[in-house]
């Protein structure tokens, strides 16, 4: 520890950091533009300066940027200080000149890091009485809003999205105050990362343009603690609501998760709650027309009543974006015998063998904090700037730590970011991704293989043979690829923190049991290695650990007997299977009775159609990838006839078995749960439930300045209406409640006084960059064994050989588009790209197609009319088939396919 | 230093420059002396930099790190991107005497053990870059540069590159970012050039008239350079006039020559009709000196002791016939367009004085604007901006507004200019 003075206080802090962030973590709040915890400091602002004096004789002292201030033993400033605080008004001053008096115009105005700066330091009285300089705003498509006139040229922009997130298409232009942050023309911003824009601008430059379009000021919204629902990675979000709808998802911090930022799926994903198609009131077959229509209570219980009491064998479907617990009440209900995963065989096994190496290898499974310190990375078979883009993200962090080491080296703190990438230019830790298909990350990899998964598989083998000779070695490799298996080997094996990441959304075992064979290896040569692996969904973990059969058994007891009662939770099938064979399987049930929020070729399938909640109206938890169990809490009242799935689960319970557990609320079916699976029995503690209180209080979910509590309503009664009660959780729909922070995991916003903006976090954090106070929210559900294995995985080879007209189709993920929920959503959908099947211009030509052309591509039994997209990085004789984008067929890839001209 | 330049004819080539002994130093420096020794000799000769700081040369050597396993290549770069409004000394070298600086680069070089060495030459220079080209080529050609310089084992590689034409990018760290390509933004020091410069390679950064200094220095030895100057600082040094004077242009006399026998006996005096009012002693980013000033002499440190600094030892001289608040804003108005837009105080201080300077010199200031410019002059001080360019700027405007206060004032009540 380390002993400065600060306005004549003694304390006693943690060396190596700079005076800021030193401060911040104090509570001193220093003001600040151009410093954020995650991009470090390069002291362009000049806001945050303090006096530092050289000892203690000394009366003068001078001013100091103290973002790029070094804590050192003896140091003594003062914030408090007359001319430092001068300065830093000054510094508003100037700033002001130019920027615009459009706060109550502003989207960001109520929230702008700007408002509380200036008030902060207190400049309020006009002297500049010239014209204020303008600027041409740019259409960025269609999530973010452009409004140059308010930039205050923090360059905090451009250094999260060109130099943190590896953007390209956002840059600094002109010079002295005609700063310009934009593109080089107009267009869509490219990086997927571009929402983040929004919370690290401090002022209105970069505005969420969805939330525009229903616009709420921060004070307004009414906000739920909550988890992304779009991909495997479990970032954590704040879902914010005003009059029953959805508004925006911001960040959540968790410091082992997503930190400050998140992936634009993510962000912009979350329209689809408020979509015109979502199921709002319950819908059933009951009359001669054999439509689904809406149908009443009474009528719908009785209906129930027949067509299930009467029915011995009912059979459940859940689902990996449904939660734990609504996947649990199914499963309860149809018993463990008759519960099915609602994922393919293929998948299912996969994750099984995912969670199996989680719980036995004795491997670390990382945190994405932890991912970023890994020094060494080897990807294999994923891409992961569409399959998880937060990885991704990480692993671009991971990429600078050879440099932050030189950077130790000689004596230049990590946080003088600008110093540091200036020493470091293009040194990066080695990643080497070996993928068919081209990522986004290949910029900062040191080597790429372009090859089919058989290939990677054998790369892979090659490497974990090469660490440990018990790991079997692939049949045959070429001389190029086992020269690059030397290569990362001698890399994993001299790496600290070596990390290895596969996945299963190749659909192939290969790769995955390859990457873990590597991790076995490294951890048998006592090597700290860390191993990930992606998963296909939100909850793809937590559906493994309830015991379940896959979609295919329960496809093929179809084949075999009639299904009194098919109950499927929250998922379209036509997604997981082949059409004919879910045709098959509805064709085989009597009753269809599907829980689902949106309509889709599975809900249109239903007798009975039942609406449910999303995640922004229920709680529940999701496992991600990690292992990690995080809670989401709801931030919209139910409304219509909408239910959360475990409610209406419950429901079908009692009409089936008098004797059934009766759960009136969320922690009713936790406690279940946790009776029944003892993994889960530690969440109670980590996750409070609905009868915590603060000081007899709930927590909040709107601010102190919540508006129109009274009169929001009056259009449909002039008395002011009840507050809506909440039995499922401990945080209430009001506003009324303790000033003190909740718990971690249960923050539904940030505000400190003065603080209005997101920057607000500083006080919910114990130090910026790292934990919430008080632990950051989450639970660990499976920690590495104490003991290794060391047993390898034999790895199972198809050929990939193929004939003179076929190609082997391979998956092409799509950050947006290839996720079921947010691809109904407004914004997102914009940015889909058209299906399309990509092939390298030999094998168009061996194929007799070219760029644009519309194809037939046969595959196994589906014929499907693509466009072909010349790509010529794809090895020959593999093409790319874009999946699970809206309106394509379910195929099991990879597999072989023919071009029909 | 400028005994070989011929203004009207061209410059020595090699085999001339050869000749006279130009390229004696290097041979000297190369195979006679350890590295350590070159910069030992140069921290003996108090060498300052002719830059502008008067930083001691040798000790900015010295900060080199010299063991094996530094990083790698080292680099020199020679700042010759002389965009100081008034300065064109090193143009006159450049121009003048390109072997001079040549040689001088190769022992330098060779002192910090550079493989790779720039010449950072002024956008507008383009004589100098075809003369400054030719040169290199035949000293290539000679094997003065290139690999294993007159058999001595030392490589070294020496470019010229063209600045795109920011004032900024004569600071030595924005020189460096520019040089790699990036836009030409300060950095924060430290890390300073020497541990991480361009390329984040360890680099030095030296001035034309520094560099061109260093063959002589190896030459003829410290105490012969301590000698030419009146201060006992070293060396002389080039100075230059501008303005209303009878004989504008440069002179190579001993560093410490007074402001007066500049003016009056190499410059010739002010022209008939004008009156001497003050002036700035190095270039436009220094304070003004006024009559009770022209016996300071011009020395790094003497200069500094009148409130202004020696610069570039160019001066520019404002006559009674010129307005002094046009000629400030002229100034600052230069200053606020080639801000790099990095740091608030900067970026939008200089701008907001320019336009308030503007205001006065059409007859619309108020007189409070007198009061806020006063409140730049500090606000723009050292340490407070990111670089020395806005604390640069703020010189001349604070002793203007010192000096020549009744003119402002006047121009705001009068709500015109008495000179126009």
């Amino acid at each position: 520890m380390t002993k400065i003075r600060i306005d004549n206080i003694d304390y006693e802090v943690k060396p190596k950091k700079n005076l800021l962030e030193t401060c911040l973590s104090l509570g001193l709040y220093i003001p600040h533009f151009c410093f954020h915890p995650a991009l470090g400091s390069v002291g362009a602002c000049r806001l945050c300066a303090v006096k530092k004096f050289k000892d203690q004789d000394d009366k003068r002292g001078r001013i100091v940027m103290s973002c790029m201030e070094p804590v050192t033993e003896g140091l003594i400033i003062s914030i408090d200080d007359t001319e430092a605080k001068a300065f830093r008004a000054a510094v508003i001053e100037s700033l002001m000149t130019n920027h615009p008096h459009d706060c109550p115009v502003c989207d960001e105005g109520g929230e702008c890091h700007l408002q509380d700066m200036t008030v902060m330091t207190g400049h309020n009285y006009r002297r500049f009485d010239f014209k204020k300089r303008t600027y041409k705003d740019q259409n960025l498509g269609p999530f973010i809003n452009h409004e140059m006139n308010r930039c205050i040229q923090c360059y905090r922009c451009v250094r999260f999205y060109s130099d943190y997130a590896g953007g390209r298409d956002l840059n600094v232009f002109g010079s002295h105050n005609h700063v310009y942050f934009g593109r080089h023309e107009d267009g869509t911003l490219e990086n997927e990362f571009s929402g983040n824009l929004v919370e690290v601008c401090p002022t209105g430059v970069f505005t969420d343009k969805t939330l525009k379009k229903h616009f709420t000021r921060k004070w307004d919204l009414s906000n739920g603690p909550s988890v992304c629902v779009h991909c495997s990675v479990g970032c954590n979000i704040i879902a914010s609501e005003r009059y029953g709808s959805l508004r925006r998802i911001m960040s959540r911090y968790n410091g082992a998760v997503n930190g400050y930022f998140l992936c634009d799926r993510g962000r912009f994903g979350y329209e689809f709650v408020n979509d015109e198609k979502r199921i709002r009131k319950a819908k059933a077959r009951y009359t001669k027309n054999n439509i689904l229509e809406e149908i009443e209570n009474e009528q719908l219980l009785s209906l129930l009543d027949s067509s299930l009491s009467k029915n011995p064998k009912i059979i459940g479907i859940g689902s990996p974006r449904a939660s734990v617990e609504s996947n649990y009440a199914l499963s309860v209900l149809v018993g463990n015998e008759n519960f099915y995963h609602g994922v393919s065989k293929k998948e299912q096994h996969l994750t099984a063998t995912v969670l199996s190496f989680m719980q036995k290898s004795g491997v670390q499974i990382p945190s994405l904090k932890q991912i970023e310190k890994a020094d060494a990375v080897l990807i294999l078979g994923e891409n992961l700037t569409n399959t998880a883009p937060m990885i991704a993200l990480a692993i671009r962090q991971a990429s600078r730590n050879k440099g932050y080491a030189l950077a130790d080296e000689k004596g230049i703190p990590q946080w003088n970011d600008a110093a540091v990438r200036e020493l470091a230019q293009s040194i990066k830790s080695p990643v080497f991704i070996a993928t068919p298909f081209k990522d986004k990350l290949d910029a900062i990899a040191e080597e790429t293989l372009r090859a089919s998964y058989e290939e990677i598989a054998d790369l892979g083998s090659a490497v974990a043979s090469l660490l440990n000779n018990k790991a079997s070695a692939p049949e045959k490799i070429n001389k190029d690829n086992q020269k690059l298996a030397e290569k990362i080997s001698d890399v994993l094996k001299e790496a600290k923190n070596p990390l290895i990441i596969s996945g299963i959304t190749s659909g192939v075992e290969g790769t995955l049991t390859a990457g873990m064979n590597i991790a076995t290896a490294l951890l048998s040569l006592d090597v700290n290695v860390m191993f990930s692996a992606v998963l296909p969904e939100c909850n793809s973990m937590g559906l493994s650990l309830i015991p379940g059969k896959s979609l295919d058994d329960a496809i093929s007891l179809a084949e075999s007997e009639e299904i009194d009662a098919l109950v499927v939770l929250e998922n379209d099938l036509y997604r997981r299977a082949d059409k004919e064979a879910v045709d098959h399987l509805f064709a085989r049930s009597k009753q269809i009775i599907v829980l689902d929020h949106l309509l889709n070729r599975t809900s249109f399938k239903a007798d009975i159609l039942l609406p449910v909640s999303t995640f922004a109206e229920s709680e529940g938890t999701l496992v991600n990838n990690e292992g990690r169990a995080q809670r989401y809490y709801k931030a919209i009242i139910n409304k219509d006839k909408v239910k959360e799935s475990w409610r209406w689960i419950n429901e079908l319970s009692k009409i089936i078995n008098s004797q059934s557990e009766i759960w009136n609320r969320f922690d009713d079916v936790v406690a279940s749960l946790i009776t029944r699976m003892p993994l889960f029995s530690k969440m109670t503690q980590y996750m409070p439930g609905a009868d915590f209180r603060m000081l007899n209080t709930k927590i909040p979910r709107q601010t102190m300045r919540y508006s129109g509590r009274t009169a929001m309503n009056a259009q449909t009664a002039v008395s002011e209406t009840r507050v809506p009660q909440d039995v499922d959780s401990p945080l209430g729909f009001t506003m009324e409640g303790r000033e003190e922070n909740p718990p971690s995991s249960l923050v539904p916003f940030y505000w400190t006084p003065g603080w209005n903006s997101v920057q607000a976090m500083y006080n919910y954090l114990d130090e910026p960059n790292g934990s919430m106070k008080g632990g950051d929210p989450g639970l660990r559900l499976i920690e590495p064994a104490e003991k290794q294995t060391n047993t390898f995985y034999e790895i199972i080879r198809q050929t990939n050989e193929y004939q003179k007209d076929e190609l082997i189709i391979v998956p092409v993920y799509r950050i947006f588009g290839g996720e079921e929920l947010s691809s109904v959503a407004p914004a997102l959908s914009q940015r889909i790209q058209e299906p399309a099947l990509y092939l390298n211009q030999n094998d168009a030509e061996r194929s007799g197609v070219k760029e644009g052309d519309m194809t037939l591509l046969e595959i196994m039994n589906n014929k499907i009319k693509i466009k072909v997209k010349i790509e010529n990085s794809l090895p020959a004789g593999i093409a790319g088939l874009t999946v699970n984008l809206p309106g394509m067929p379910f195929i099991d890839l990879p597999g072989r396919g023919k071009l029909n001209k | 230093m400028t005994k070989h330049i011929r203004p009207g004819t061209p410059p020595l080539n090699l085999t001339e420059y050869i000749r006279v002994g130009g390229y004696d130093s290097v041979g000297k420096a190369l195979k006679e002396m350890a590295p350590a020794d070159v910069t030992s000799l140069v921290k003996a000769s108090n060498l300052l930099g002719r830059g502008g700081a008067g930083f001691p040369t040798g000790v900015k050597w010295s900060l080199v790190p010299m063991d094996k396993e530094c990083l790698k290549p080292k680099y020199l770069v020679c700042n010759a991107d002389e965009m100081e409004p008034g300065a064109f000394k090193d143009r006159y070298l450049l121009e003048g005497n390109p072997h001079q600086l040549i040689a001088g680069m190769i022992i330098a070089a060779y002192a910090v053990q550079a493989e790779k060495a720039y010449i950072f030459l002024r956008w507008a220079y383009k004589k100098a870059e075809v003369i400054l080209n030719k040169a290199i080529d035949e000293a290539y050609e000679a094997g003065y540069l290139g690999k294993n310089i007159l058999g001595s084992g030392f490589d070294l590689d020496l470019h010229v590159h063209s600045s795109a034409g920011r004032y900024i990018c004569g600071e030595e760290t924005a020189l460096l970012t520019s040089l790699e390509g990036k836009r030409g933004i300060p950095r924060a020091k430290p890390p300073f050039p020497a541990n991480s410069g361009l390329f984040g390679k360890p680099t030095v950064v030296n001035n034309v008239e520094t560099l061109s200094w260093i063959s002589h220095i190896v030459e003829n030895g410290a105490d012969w350079f301590k000698s030419l100057s009146l201060t006992g600082t070293g060396g002389t040094k080039l100075y230059g006039v501008s303005g209303r004077v009878k004989n504008p242009g440069i002179w190579e006399l001993p560093l410490g020559t007074t402001i007066r026998e500049l003016l009056e006996e190499h410059a010739g005096g002010m022209i008939d009709g004008y009156r001497f009012r003050g002036l700035l002693p190095g270039g436009a980013s220094t304070d003004f000196l006024t009559e009770m000033h022209l016996d300071v002499k011009m020395d790094f440190s003497t200069v500094g002791t009148a409130g202004s600094r020696m610069g570039t030892g160019t001066m520019i001289i404002l006559d009674d016939r010129t307005c002094p608040v046009a000629f400030i804003h002229n100034i600052e108005k230069f200053f606020a367009l080639e801000s790099c837009g990095w740091c608030t105080p900067c970026r939008e201080g200089l701008p907001w004085v320019e336009k308030m300077l503007a205001s006065i010199e059409e007859g619309t200031g108020k007189m409070e604007y007198l009061d806020i410019l006063k409140f730049h002059t500090k606000y723009l001080a050292p340490g407070n901006t990111f670089c020395a360019h806005a604390p640069g700027a703020a010189e001349p405007l604070q002793s203007g507004l010192n000096y020549f206060y009744d003119d402002f004032v006047k121009h705001i009540t009068e709500k015109k200019c008495p000179w126009r």
